[in-house]
């Protein structure tokens, strides 16, 4: 179970909060999505929880585990797929999980067999050793995928999972989620793509500003709003039309 | 342990994996120590062998200036060229045709026959030994003046040189013009020998190690340690391009989100550039003592001081290492990290001592000198190659570059958890 409570985060030099007083709670075996426009605080959040960055006030704890006294236990149980690849372009496919998998203090046969399998899960067997820096969008982010999960993690984080790929890698990936969820990995997940997050998450948060403007089920949150049929309408009631460009 | 042993097999492969990268990481410091070696090379064998182009103005035309001439032709220096005249002399020299021109001005044989003769007649006269005792009458005669023209490009130190050889040439000549005169008033018979005139006073240079005539070093010699520290440094370039690539491709991150330490991750960096470094120098050794006498330049002699060399090179190793690591650390692009490093470690290399010697420096130069790790470094390589000491002599040098690097190390370490402190 991840708990949040009142997390805040201003950065330096910032006049508002990227993360303002938030309190949040995820059950164990949730998919849980983030959802909001751009510079709503999502990735500051996920950045947080994944001990990246140091709140400016407030705690969290995942599975009672206090960030601040256990950081690296709690490395250990979380999973992050960042939205950047975090690849080494000129290793191979194989190598870069290897490594990856290695700081988690994976290794041998052991480690062989799990990014073999995860590999041939993902449809990139056959390209295992190929330098990343050949592979195309898709097939990199699966491998970023891949490379946050080697070590079975409890909690996965995931920061807009699918963006830049086309349909087939998607469903390969959004599968793939489900049936890591389904062995019991509670997932939080950021995403652009309203409908996507609609169908995947058991429970989502619209985030502005922020601060969490409504969460739930999405398809209560759609029913309790009468002019929303599809999350993305509900979305746009909350956060409104007005472009979200931000430097 | 096997997180290290992951990481640096990592850096192997980033390295190996960027064949273009890894051949200028080898290639460029032999091509740098080959192009200067033989540069230096060059001007040793010039100061050693080769003649400089001398325009002789020969005002004179006595036995003086023949003299002079014939010292000048001697002295294994100059190639005496006799021009016209001065105004001639003066342009040549001017539009960089000579590097020098020397003009003799008239009647110097003459002159200073006269001088000489005059004042040996009355020191003669006042010992009473001049056969009829009568005062002797002094002609008044200007002083003469040789006169020099230098190329404006010529540099100081060559003009110095120069003028010291012929001060040296023009005092011999004089007292030499003094003993012929007191031996023509002292004896009618020319074979009669009366004064010895060869020189009582020389000198004579001992190695102070061994008491022997020292072995003068070569351009190699000085080459190859110097530049081969050069390189070593150099390698803080690579190394912080390839911290800094890390952070912008994102990999940096997924490291910070993963159980391992940033000890860990520069530990992998360290050994495998270590090795790099350790690498580069044994290429440079090989290159000294196999390739330097195939082109025509002096090989490279380490007989007996290898171990002591690679212990040098190992700590100078560590010292670019640790700079690196910590500019990989601070540096957030490589348009910061690469200009940096590349004027830095010249900047090192200068005030190290690298090009010019440090007690030709001035003397606050002299003193930053000593916070130089190149001139640790430069020193304790000396220190094997030409004053043949052993291991005690050098662990001040040594442990100052170890110390360096731990320094280095600590402050990056320092940094990245201040800065990324959660």
């Amino acid at each position: 179970m991840i708990e949040i409570s009142h997390l805040s985060k201003k950065y330096k030099g910032a006049t508002n909060f990227s993360v303002s007083d938030l309190d949040l709670t995820i059950d164990n075996g949730e998919i849980f999505g983030l959802l909001g426009p751009n510079g709503a605080g999502k990735t500051t959040l996920i950045s947080m929880l994944c001990s990246l960055l140091k709140p400016t006030a407030g705690s969290f704890t995942i599975n009672n585990l206090d960030y601040k006294n256990n950081k690296n236990q709690l490395k250990q149980l979380v999973g992050i797929v960042p939205q950047e690849y975090a690849l080494y372009p000129s290793l191979t496919a194989f190598e870069n999980l290897k490594y990856f998998g290695s700081m988690y203090g994976l290794q041998g046969k052991g480690l062989k067999n799990k990014l073999t399998e995860q590999l041939e899960i993902l449809g990139l067997l056959d390209f295992a050793h190929r330098p990343v820096k050949t592979f195309s969008g898709g097939m990199k982010r699966r491998l970023n995928l891949i490379s946050g999960i080697l070590h079975d993690p409890k909690v996965l984080f995931l920061d807009e999972p699918t963006v830049g790929v086309d349909v087939q890698s998607r469903t390969v990936i959004i599968d793939h989620l489900k049936q890591l969820n389904a062995k019991g990995t509670t997932i939080v997940y950021t995403s652009h793509h309203l409908n996507e997050a609609q169908h995947f998450c058991d429970r989502v948060a619209i985030i502005d500003h922020g601060q969490i403007v409504c969460k739930g089920v999405p398809k209560t949150l759609i029913e309790a709003h009468k002019n929303a049929h599809h999350l993305e309408d509900l979305f746009l009631i909350l956060t409104g039309k007005a472009l979200r460009d931000h430097v | 342990m096997y997180k290290l042993w992951a990481s640096t097999y990592k850096e192997f492969l980033l390295l190996t994996r960027d064949l273009g990268g890894l051949a200028v990481l080898f290639l460029m410091p032999l091509l740098l120590v080959i192009t200067i070696t033989t540069i230096q090379d060059g001007t040793f064998k010039t100061l050693e062998t080769s003649k400089i182009p001398m325009l002789l103005i020969d005002n004179d035309q006595g036995a003086v200036s023949q003299n002079i001439q014939g010292n000048l032709n001697s002295s294994d220096l100059f190639e005496v060229i006799k021009g016209n005249s001065e105004q001639e002399a003066q342009k040549l020299v001017q539009k960089g045709a000579y590097q020098l021109a020397i003009v003799i001005p008239k009647n110097l044989s003459k002159d200073l026959q006269q001088k000489v003769s005059d004042n040996v007649a009355e020191i003669l006269s006042r010992f009473g030994l001049e056969e009829e005792h009568t005062p002797v009458t002094k002609n008044e005669l200007q002083p003469k003046e040789v006169t020099l023209y230098f190329d404006p490009a010529t540099q100081q130190s060559f003009k110095s040189s120069v003028r010291s050889t012929i001060k040296q040439m023009i005092s011999q000549i004089e007292s030499q013009t003094i003993y012929k005169a007191f031996q023509e008033q002292l004896t009618e018979d020319p074979s009669e020998v009366i004064f010895d005139t060869r020189h009582f006073i020389t000198f004579k240079e001992i190695d102070p190690n061994n008491n022997k005539k020292p072995q003068v070093p070569n351009s190699t010699q000085h080459n190859i340690p110097a530049w081969t520290l050069f390189a070593i440094f150099f390698i803080i370039l690579p190394l912080g391009i390839n911290m800094v690539k890390e952070k912008n491709q994102g990999t940096f991150v997924r490291l910070r989100t993963q159980p391992v330490s940033y000890a860990t991750v520069l530990g992998g960096k360290t050994l495998v550039f270590l090795t790099v470094s350790l690498i580069q120098f044994a290429l440079m050794l090989l290159v000294g003592i196999y390739l330097f006498p195939l082109i025509g330049l002096p090989k490279l002699v380490v007989s007996g001081r290898l171990p002591l060399l690679f212990i040098v090179a190992f700590f100078a190793g560590l010292a670019a290492v640790g700079l690196g690591l910590l500019l990989g650390t601070i540096a957030k692009t490589q348009e910061q990290s690469a200009p940096f490093a590349a004027t830095f470690v010249v900047i090192l290399a200068a005030v190290g001592g690298v090009w010019v010697p440090v007690f030709a420096m001035p003397k606050l130069m002299q003193t930053l000198s000593n916070l130089s790790p190149m001139n640790w470094g430069l020193n304790a390589f000396y220190d094997v190659f030409l004053r043949n000491v052993g291991f005690v002599e050098i662990l001040p040098e040594i442990g100052l570059l170890f110390g360096f690097f731990i320094i280095t190390t600590l402050i990056a370490l320092r940094y990245n958890s201040r800065k990324n402190a959660i």
